[in-house]
């Protein structure tokens, strides 16, 4: 019954949002916004044409690699500060901090580091996604029940152990949490990274839509993230809410 | 306290030391990145200069426009949607996945519509701001207690009194939350849709000091964005975690 009505709000909201398109769209007209039905429409053509599963690819494999990297990462270093009080005291609200800067500056500094190439972008994919995975694992490690953690010393567990028994099950809802923002994060890394100095990609190809004045372009491929990100973003969201009602 | 305190003084010292070790030396060449002093030096001469005052006051009037804008529209906005049940269902959906968008996505869109002026900067600034603001009232808005809610019907407030006096005071330290995000939001959208096309702005002088390989001035720039962003953050912080603490809540 509740996820019907999940189901209804969401349809609700989509075809609000198209109308709203629509009203614009009669609003403007055709020079400003293409309608709903002709951006569908160019869309079609955009996906089946030859560059177009190349941008896809690259824009894809950058986010790819960035992403396990900030999985890795972030577990790595959100672990660390977890068990480490004074580190995870100390690093913290820096870390916290570093995520409200504006960090689209910083992309200058990651192309003369790594080029202009793959390897920028997926590590300004990185810097996006690794944070909220570290805050949220070490929140989750920190906030595992006292009984567990005694019941591993008088299991006389190690470590590595400890981890992997303990730690880790206990923490998986809240970190999933943590890999569910930091996807989205990284996907938005790695597109804007494309948007600025790069010659393939989604994002160069928004970039190159402005260029030409190809608004349908513009609008399409606005049109195929927005899809994406929303209902990659949906799924994960409701495995995550079933985690944290089984925990 | 104080060991943490030092804690984060040797980190942040010792990544200087070691960039600026790793630059004298040569390990990153200079057109990579500069000595951390360079850096410092070209700052101030930079802002003695007044060379970027401009930039610096139009990166700062759109980033206000945006944040004023998104406060109000957004405490209002969460006012109305709280009292609408059906509404705020329907929008549930959107708020749970706005953040998973990235909103520079519409940047091009806002460019052919409004033109490469000030407004489309403005309008990503705000949408990446106003929802930060209407879910963090909302949250707040559920928070309030519902003895202040019997109060307010006794003493025959109107739905805007009760909103003014009773609600929005009680919901406040949420509230907070939000403008702390709203105003990161709002430096990220005018700073990042300078940088990737406008006319003028810090945004748009370090992507145009990158095109020149121009590093004394790239550099500087970006670790002013840095500090700014730094500083307004800690301040809303500590102001955030004073009405935390009066209200009893931490």
């Amino acid at each position: 019954m509740k996820r019907w009505r999940g189901a209804r709000n969401a349809l609700t909201l989509i075809a609000g949002l198209l109308l709203l398109w629509q009203l614009v769209y009669m609003m403007v007209g055709d020079i400003a916004l293409p309608s709903p039905l002709a951006t569908l429409r160019y869309t079609g053509v955009l996906v089946t044409s030859d560059t177009f599963g190349k941008h896809l690819f690259d824009t894809m494999r950058a986010f790819a690699i960035a992403f396990v990297l900030s999985v890795v990462i972030g577990l790595f270093v959100g672990f660390w500060l977890g068990f480490d009080k004074l580190s995870g005291d100390a690093l913290e609200p820096m870390i916290v901090t570093v995520y409200a800067i504006p960090k689209l500056t910083l992309y200058p500094i990651l192309l003369l580091a790594f080029g202009l190439g793959v390897s920028a972008k997926v590590a300004f994919g990185v810097i996006h996604g690794v944070i909220p995975i570290i805050l949220f694992t070490l929140a989750a490690v920190r906030n595992t029940k006292p009984i567990l953690l005694k019941t591993g010393h008088v299991l006389k567990l190690s470590r590595p152990q400890m981890v992997r028994w303990i730690l880790f099950p206990a923490a998986v809802p809240e970190i999933f949490t943590g890999l569910r923002v930091g996807f989205s994060l990284t996907l938005i890394g790695s597109l804007l990274a494309a948007m600025f100095a790069s010659q393939r990609g989604l994002g160069y190809l928004l970039m190159t839509g402005i260029g030409l004045h190809n608004i349908e372009l513009v609008m399409s491929v606005t049109l195929l993230i927005v899809v994406f990100a929303a209902t990659v973003s949906t799924i994960l969201l409701q495995i995550d809410r079933r985690l944290h009602r089984q925990g | 306290m104080n060991a943490v305190i030092a804690y984060r003084v040797a980190v942040v010292a010792g990544a200087i030391a070691l960039l600026e070790v790793l630059c004298l030396t040569g390990v990153i060449d200079k057109i990579t990145m500069q000595a951390p002093h360079l850096i410092a030096r070209d700052l101030f001469r930079l802002l003695a200069s007044g060379q970027m005052n401009g930039a610096i006051v139009k990166t700062l009037t759109n980033t206000v426009i945006a944040l004023v804008m998104a406060l109000t529209i957004g405490v209002v906005a969460g006012a109305l949607i709280h009292r609408w049940r059906g509404l705020r269902d329907t929008l549930d959906p959107l708020f749970a996945t706005y953040y998973a968008v990235p909103v520079f996505a519409f940047y091009p869109f806002f460019i052919v519509v409004f033109g490469l002026g000030d407004l489309p900067q403005i309008l990503i600034a705000f949408m990446l701001g106003v929802v930060a603001m209407i879910v963090n009232t909302l949250n707040g808005l559920d928070r309030v207690p519902t003895v202040l809610l019997k109060t307010a019907r006794i003493l025959r407030l109107s739905p805007v009194q009760t909103a003014m006096r009773l609600t929005l005071p009680a919901a406040a330290p949420y509230i907070l939350t939000g403008v702390k995000l709203a105003v990161a939001y709002a430096f990220i959208g005018i700073i990042g849709s300078e940088f990737i096309l406008s006319r003028g702005g810090i945004g748009y002088e370090i992507s145009f000091a990158y095109t020149n390989f121009d590093n004394a001035v790239m550099y500087p720039l970006i670790v002013l964005i840095l500090i700014a962003s730094i500083a307004i953050n800690s301040v809303l912080g500590r102001w955030e975690r004073t009405l935390l603490t009066r209200r009893g809540m931490r």
